[in-house]
C-alpha cells in the first residue's frame, strides 16, 4: 500500500530498472471477480431526470471526437470538426465536445477547421500508432510532428511488448521522451506545458488488472497527464472495471504525489447508458475533481448522436431517429 | 457528491396490492385465526401501517399442523418424487414471473434497498426453488441411503432480515425431501410469506403441504413445540435457538439451527486492498448490517491499519442512505423500532466503553427507522461491541499483528458463523481457512450465498447446514 | 509345586496420556455378571471429569491438526495392539458381560475389526462428505468437514468392550478429541482399553476415560461450555436422564447424539451417522480470476 511519497522517495523509483520493478510489483494486487462486482454494481445506478440531463451534458464535454480510419480524408476530418462544434446545429444550448482526435497528418486541417483559439482541443494520437512498434527516435519524430502542426495534446501508445516482457524501464524512458518532444516543439506562444500527453496503456493487450494498475502507475510516474484505456483497434478496448481500476490508480497517484492525472477510456463507448456509467463511475471512485473534461474523457464516435438522441428525448419527451441528427 | 446529485429514483410501488388484512393460509386456503387477535405490519422506512395481520394462536397453529399431516399422509407422501420436483419446478418459474413484485414488497416490508432485493434476495429465492426441485426426483443419490425417507411435518420458523429467502431455504428443501411444512414468518416481515401463499395457490400445490401461520414469538414457540412438528428449523437469535434445543430434548423431533454470528473480517498487508474495502463494506452495511454472518469485526493488520480506515472512511462516504425503494439507494431502513433501539443502545455502550465512533456525513429521513454506518475504532476484544452480535449497520475494528494472532482473535468468540480473509497469498488463504473456526468462510469476497452452498454454523451459531446436498440431507433420514 | 501368585492390576483413570487415581481418592467395587469381585475401578468426580475436558481441548489442535493418513495408521495401530491382548479382553468381557468365551471371543474380534474398519474411514469420509460447489458465479466454492472439537461420550453400559468402541473410534477417526464415561457395572474393558490407547501412538490426551457413577459425571459433561458435542448412548433406556443432559447440552449447543431407547446389539456393521455427528461442515469461498 502506498503513503504519501516525497520527490526523493519517487525519483528513488525510476532510478533504476530494479527499484521500478519493486515498485510496481509492491503496489497491492487487484481481485479480477471484486472489481468486476464493484463495476457491474456501480452501473445499476440509475440517473434519472435532472440528473440525467446534467450527465448527458458532461459526457458530450467531455468527448474526444475520434476518427481513426485509413480513408481520413481533409473532408472527413473537417465535418468532423463542424461536428465538435456544433454538436446540434438545431439547438445551441449543447455544449461543444473537449477535443477532435486525429492521426498526426490530419492535425493541421483541423486546426484549422476549429479556427484558431477555438477550445475544441486538437489532439493527435503518435508514437507509431496503434502497434507502437517502431524505433523511439520516429515515436519522437511523430510526436514532434505533431505537436508543430498545433496538437494541443498527444495520445502515444506504450510499448506493451517491452512491458509484458518486463522492461519497465524501457516503457518509462519512452513515456519521458515521448513528454519532452511535446514540450520542446511549443514555441512562444504557448504557456509553456507543451502538448498535454495522453498515455494509452492498451489494456485489451495487459490481460490483468494487476498489469493495468502497474501500467497506470509506470505511465504517471513517467509523467503522463492522461492516462487511456485503449487504442480502440484492439478488442476489448475500454471497460468499466479497467477504467474503475484506473481511476483507483489516479486517485491514489494523486494522495501519494499530489499531483492529479486525468482518465480517458477509449473505444466501445457507444449509448448514452455507457457514458453515464462511466460518470458515475468517476463519481463514485476518484471523486468529483475528475468531473471535468480537464480530468475525464470519452474517446468515441458515435456515442454523440446517441447522447444528442437522448438529450432531446429529455428535451420532447418523445424518442428522437437517427435521421434528425447529422452523420459525421 | 454536490457537483453530480443523483435524482430520485424511486420503484413504482403500484406493482404491489398490499391488502388491508391477512388471514393464516392453512391447507390452501386464507383464513381469519380462531381467536380473532392481529397485528399490524409496519414499513420501516416510513412508519406506515401496511396491513393488520392475523396472529395465530394455539388452536390456529393446530389446525396448520393437522392441515400440514393430512396433506402428508394422504398427498405429498404419495406423489412421485418426478411431480413434488415438477411443483417446485412451477412454483420457481412464478417467483421470476413476479420477481418485480416480489421485490418491492419485500423492501416495503422489510426496509432493504430496492437493488438488493431485486439483484440479491430475489433472484436468490428463486434459484433455490430451482435448485431443490431438480433433487425431489433423486432423493437416492443423496447420501442418505437407498431409500431415504421425509421427516413427516416441519416446523419452520424464519426471521425478519431476508423473508422471502429465508423462506425458500427452508420449504424448498423440505417440500423436495417430502415433508410437508408449516413455516412462521417473522411478525414486521409477513408479506411477501403470504404473497408466497398465493404463489402456491397459483403453482395448484396440493392444499395442506404449505401452511403459513403468522404471529410473533409465542406462535413460533407453539409451532416447533407442538407434538405433531417431526423436524423443526429456525433461524434467528442464539437465545431462541437454545430455547429450541430445549424444547426438543428428550424427543425424536429433529432441529436445524441457524443462529447468530459476529465474524471476524480479516485483512491483511498484502490484500487487493480497493476489492478488501468493497469487502469490509459489503460484510457490514449488506442489508444494513442484518446478517447473521455479517463481517462486524473487522481485524485488519497492524502495519496497514491507517491506511485501510482512510480508505474505509472515504468509501463510506458514498454510501447513499435513505428510501429503500430508490434504485440508488445502499442503505436503507433498520427493520424495527425495536431493532433500532438495540443498535443504539450498543452503539452507546460502544462510546462508554472507550471505543471511538465514527460515522459519514448522512442525512437521515425524519420518519422511520434509520441509523447511519457506524465504525467504531479502538475496538478490542474485551469490548461488548466487539462480542455482542448488534445486527446493525455497526462495524467494530480491531488489529492484529500476525495470522496466529488474526486466528485466536477470530475465534475467539461463542460465535462460528462465517469469517472472511483478505490476503494475496494463496498458501495463507488455506492455512487460515482450516484454523477458523466457522461454517462459511470467504477467501477474498464477502457474503456470496447460492443454493448449491452449504451455509450454516460451529458453535453457538447453530447446527445442520442448508443449501446443497446437505441442507437436504436435514429433511431426510436414512430409513422410516 | 505352589501355583504361581498373580500380579494383580490397578484399575484407573485415564487423562492426558497419564493413569491417575480418581482426584477424590475414591473407588468403586467391580463385580462379575455372578456378583464376584473382580476390581477396585477408580470412582471419577467431577473435578476428574474438568481434567478430562481440560485435557481433550489441549490435545485438540494436535489431532486435528494431525493427517488424515496419519489418524488411520494410528487406528490402526490400535487394532493392532488390542489383538495383542485379545486374551485379556476375552477374559474381561467374559466375566463383565456375563457371555460365555466363544461369544466374547467373537465380540472382541469384532471390537478390534471395528478399529480396522474405522481406520479405514479417516482419509476418506471427507470424499464422501465434502463437495465442490458449483455454485452460479466466479467462484470456487469447496465444502469440508471438519471435527466439531470436544466430544463427551457416555459409553454404553452394556456392550463394554465392542459398544464402546463402536462409539469412540468414530469420534476420534474424524480428528475430534473424547472424554469417555465408561460403562458403571462393566468398566475394565475400557480401562484395558485406555492401556491399549496409551501405547498405540494416540497422542496423550485425545482420549480421555473415566470410570465411576455416570450419574457423577455426565450431567457435569453434558453441561461443560467447553465440550462441543456429546453422545448420549450409555443413558439408553433412561429417557429422563437422557432428557435432563439433553437440557443441559442445549447451554452451549452442543451437537446431540440421542441415547436410543434400548441398547442395540453393535454387531451390525456401523453407517456413518456416528461420524458425521461429530463433523461441521466448513464452506470456503474464492473468486476465480486472473
Amino acid at each position: 500500500m502506498l503513503s504519501a511519497l516525497d520527490d526523493a522517495r519517487l525519483s528513488d523509483i525510476t532510478s533504476s530498472e530494479a527499484s521500478l520493478r519493486r515498485f510496481l510489483h509492491g503496489l497491492p494486487g487487484v481481485d479480477q471477480v471484486g472489481a468486476e462486482a464493484r463495476a457491474a454494481m456501480l452501473a445499476t445506478r440509475s440517473i434519472k431526470t435532472t440528473a440525467k440531463q446534467f450527465a448527458i451534458d458532461l459526457a458530450i464535454s467531455m468527448i474526444d471526437l475520434t476518427t481513426l480510419e485509413g480513408q481520413d480524408t481533409p473532408g472527413k476530418v473537417r465535418a468532423l470538426c463542424a461536428k465538435a462544434l456544433r454538436p446540434d446545429p438545431s439547438d445551441r444550448s449543447v455544449p461543444r465536445v473537449a477535443a477532435v482526435c486525429v492521426y498526426p497528418d490530419l492535425v493541421a486541417t483541423a486546426k484549422e477547421a476549429l479556427g484558431a483559439g477555438s477550445d475544441v482541443k486538437v489532439a493527435s494520437v503518435a508514437t507509431g500508432f496503434p502497434s507502437g512498434r517502431t524505433s523511439l527516435a520516429v515515436k519522437e519524430a511523430d510526436t514532434r510532428d505533431a505537436v508543430a502542426a498545433g496538437a494541443d495534446e498527444v495520445d502515444m501508445v506504450i510499448d506493451r511488448g517491452a512491458f509484458l516482457a518486463g522492461r519497465y524501464g524501457q516503457v518509462f524512458d519512452e513515456i519521458v521522451a515521448v513528454k519532452q518532444a511535446c514540450a520542446r516543439a511549443h514555441g512562444a506562444n504557448d504557456d509553456g506545458a507543451g502538448a498535454h500527453l495522453k498515455v494509452i496503456l492498451e489494456t485489451g493487450e495487459l490481460a490483468t488488472y494487476d498489469n493495468v494498475r502497474r501500467a497506470s502507475w509506470l505511465a504517471m510516474l513517467a509523467g503522463a497527464d492522461f492516462i487511456k484505456t485503449s487504442t480502440g483497434k484492439v478488442v476489448p478496448a475500454a471497460t468499466l472495471p479497467v477504467t474503475l481500476v484506473m481511476l483507483e490508480a489516479v486517485r491514489d497517484f494523486r494522495d501519494a504525489i499530489g499531483r492529479q492525472v486525468g482518465v480517458k477510456p477509449a473505444g466501445g463507448i457507444r449509448t448514452s447508458k455507457d457514458a453515464i456509467r462511466y460518470l458515475v463511475l468517476v463519481n463514485e471512485t476518484a471523486g468529483e475533481d475528475w468531473l471535468d473534461p480537464d480530468w475525464f474523457r470519452l474517446g468515441a464516435s458515435s456515442l454523440l448522436n446517441d447522447l444528442l438522441m437522448q438529450r432531446q428525448k429529455m428535451l420532447t419527451g418523445r424518442y428522437a431517429g437517427p435521421d434528425y441528427f447529422t452523420l459525421d | 457528491m454536490t457537483k453530480f446529485e443523483y435524482a430520485p429514483a424511486p420503484e413504482s410501488r403500484a406493482i404491489v396490492d398490499i391488502k388491508s388484512s391477512y388471514g393464516l393460509f392453512v391447507n390452501g386456503e386464507f383464513a381469519d385465526p380462531v381467536d380473532g387477535s392481529s397485528f399490524k405490519s409496519v414499513n420501516p422506512a416510513t412508519e406506515e401501517v401496511l396491513a393488520e395481520i392475523a396472529q395465530a394462536g394455539h388452536a390456529d397453529v393446530d389446525a396448520a399442523v393437522q392441515a400440514a399431516r393430512r396433506a402428508y399422509d394422504r398427498v405429498w407422501s404419495k406423489l412421485s418424487g418426478r411431480d413434488r420436483g415438477k411443483y417446485l419446478f412451477r412454483i420457481a418459474r412464478i417467483i421470476q414471473e413476479r420477481a418485480r413484485e416480489l421485490a418491492v414488497l419485500e423492501s416495503i416490508d422489510n426496509g432493504k434497498p430496492i437493488r438488493e432485493s431485486r439483484d440479491v434476495d430475489i433472484p436468490l429465492v428463486a434459484a433455490h426453488f430451482f435448485y431443490y426441485a431438480g433433487w425431489a426426483d433423486k432423493l437416492r443419490w443423496a447420501g442418505a441411503g437407498p431409500d431415504p425417507k421425509p421427516h413427516g411435518v416441519a416446523g419452520q420458523v424464519i426471521p425478519w432480515n431476508f423473508p422471502l429467502l429465508m423462506l425458500a431455504w427452508k420449504i424448498a428443501p423440505a417440500l423436495a425431501a417430502g415433508n410437508t411444512v408449516v413455516l412462521k414468518p417473522a411478525e414486521t416481515t409477513p408479506l411477501t410469506a403470504l404473497l408466497f401463499a398465493e404463489i402456491c395457490q397459483q403453482a395448484d400445490l396440493p392444499p395442506g403441504v404449505v401452511n403459513i401461520v403468522t404471529g410473533a414469538g409465542e406462535t413460533g414457540r407453539l409451532l416447533v413445540e407442538h407434538p405433531g412438528v417431526d423436524k423443526v428449523a429456525f433461524t434467528g437469535s442464539t437465545e431462541v435457538g437454545k430455547q429450541i434445543a430445549r424444547s426438543v430434548a428428550g424427543t425424536t423431533t429433529k432441529a436445524t439451527l441457524e443462529l447468530g454470528g459476529k465474524a471476524a473480517n480479516i485483512v491483511f498487508d498484502d490484500a487487493p486492498v480497493d476489492q478488501a474495502v468493497e469487502g469490509i463494506v459489503n460484510g457490514i452495511f449488506f442489508n444494513q448490517g442484518h446478517v447473521c454472518c455479517a463481517g462486524s469485526r473487522l481485524l485488519v493488520q497492524e502495519s496497514v491499519y491507517d491506511e485501510t480506515l482512510a480508505r474505509l472512511k472515504r468509501r463510506l462516504t458514498t454510501l447513499r442512505v435513505g428510501d429503500p425503494l430508490d434504485k440508488n439507494t445502499d442503505i436503507g431502513a433498520i427493520n424495527s423500532h425495536l431493532q433500532l433501539a438495540r443498535i443504539r443502545e450498543l452503539a452507546e455502550v460502544g462510546e462508554a466503553e472507550g471505543a471511538q465512533r465514527w460515522s459519514p456525513e448522512c442525512e437521515l429521513p425524519d420518519r422511520g427507522f434509520w441509523f447511519p454506518p457506524t465504525v467504531f475504532t479502538g475496538v478490542t476484544q474485551a469490548h461488548r461491541i466487539a462480542r455482542e452480535e448488534i445486527f446493525g449497520p455497526v462495524l467494530s475494528v480491531l488489529t492484529f499483528r500476525t495470522p496466529a494472532e488474526a486466528v485466536e482473535k477470530a475465534n475467539n468468540t461463542p460465535y462460528g458463523l462465517s469469517a472472511g480473509v483478505w490476503t494475496d497469498k494463496g498458501s495463507r488463504i488455506l492455512w487460515m481457512s482450516q484454523r477458523l473456526r466457522a461454517g462459511v468462510v470467504w477467501a477474498n469476497t464477502f457474503n456470496r450465498f447460492d443454493p448449491t452452498s452449504p451455509f450454516g454454523g460451529y458453535k453457538e451459531s447453530g447446527y445442520g447446514r442448508e443449501g446443497g446436498r446437505h441442507g437436504l440431507l436435514a429433511y431426510l433420514k436414512a430409513e422410516d | 509345586m505352589a501355583e504361581r501368585l498373580a500380579v494383580k492390576k490397578t484399575y484407573k483413570l485415564y487423562i492426558g496420556g497419564k493413569f491417575p487415581r480418581s482426584e477424590s481418592g475414591r473407588s468403586y467395587q467391580v463385580s462379575d455378571a455372578k456378583g464376584r469381585f473382580l476390581a477396585n475401578a477408580a470412582w471419577a468426580t467431577r473435578k476428574d471429569a474438568r481434567d478430562a475436558v481440560v485435557a481433550a481441548r489441549k490435545a485438540y489442535p494436535g489431532w486435528s491438526g494431525a493427517t488424515a493418513y496419519n489418524r488411520g495408521q494410528v487406528l490402526y495401530r490400535v487394532a493392532e495392539v488390542m489383538e495383542g491382548r485379545h486374551a485379556q479382553f476375552v477374559d474381561e468381557v467374559a466375566a463383565g458381560e456375563g457371555v460365555a468365551r466363544g461369544k466374547a471371543e467373537k465380540l472382541v474380534d469384532e471390537a478390534i475389526d471395528r478399529w480396522v474398519w474405522y481406520a479405514g474411514w479417516s482419509d476418506k469420509i471427507a470424499q464422501v462428505v465434502g463437495s465442490s460447489n458449483p455454485v452460479a458465479g466466479p467462484y470456487f466454492d469447496f465444502s469440508v468437514p471438519e471435527p466439531t472439537g470436544v466430544v463427551a461420550v457416555l459409553a454404553p453400559q452394556r456392550s463394554s468392550l465392542l459398544g464402546l468402541v463402536s462409539v469412540l473410534a468414530p469420534v476420534i477417526v474424524g480428528g475430534n478429541t473424547a472424554v469417555l464415561a465408561a460403562s458403571l457395572e462393566r468398566p475394565l474393558p475400557a480401562v484395558t482399553l485406555s492401556e491399549v490407547l496409551a501405547t498405540s501412538d494416540l497422542p496423550g490426551g485425545v482420549v480421555n476415560i473415566l470410570t465411576g457413577r455416570v450419574g457423577d459425571t455426565a450431567a457435569w459433561l453434558a453441561a461443560h461450555m467447553d465440550v462441543n458435542a456429546v453422545d448420549l448412548a450409555g443413558a439408553a433406556g433412561d429417557a429422563e436422564h437422557a432428557r435432563q443432559l439433553e437440557l443441559a447440552a442445549a447451554d452451549n449447543l452442543k451437537r446431540v447424539v440421542r441415547a436410543p431407547e434400548a441398547e442395540p446389539e453393535w454387531t451390525a456393521e456401523p453407517g456413518l451417522e456416528r461420524i458425521t455427528a461429530y463433523l461441521e461442515t466448513k464452506t470456503v469461498w474464492h473468486p476465480v480470476g486472473i
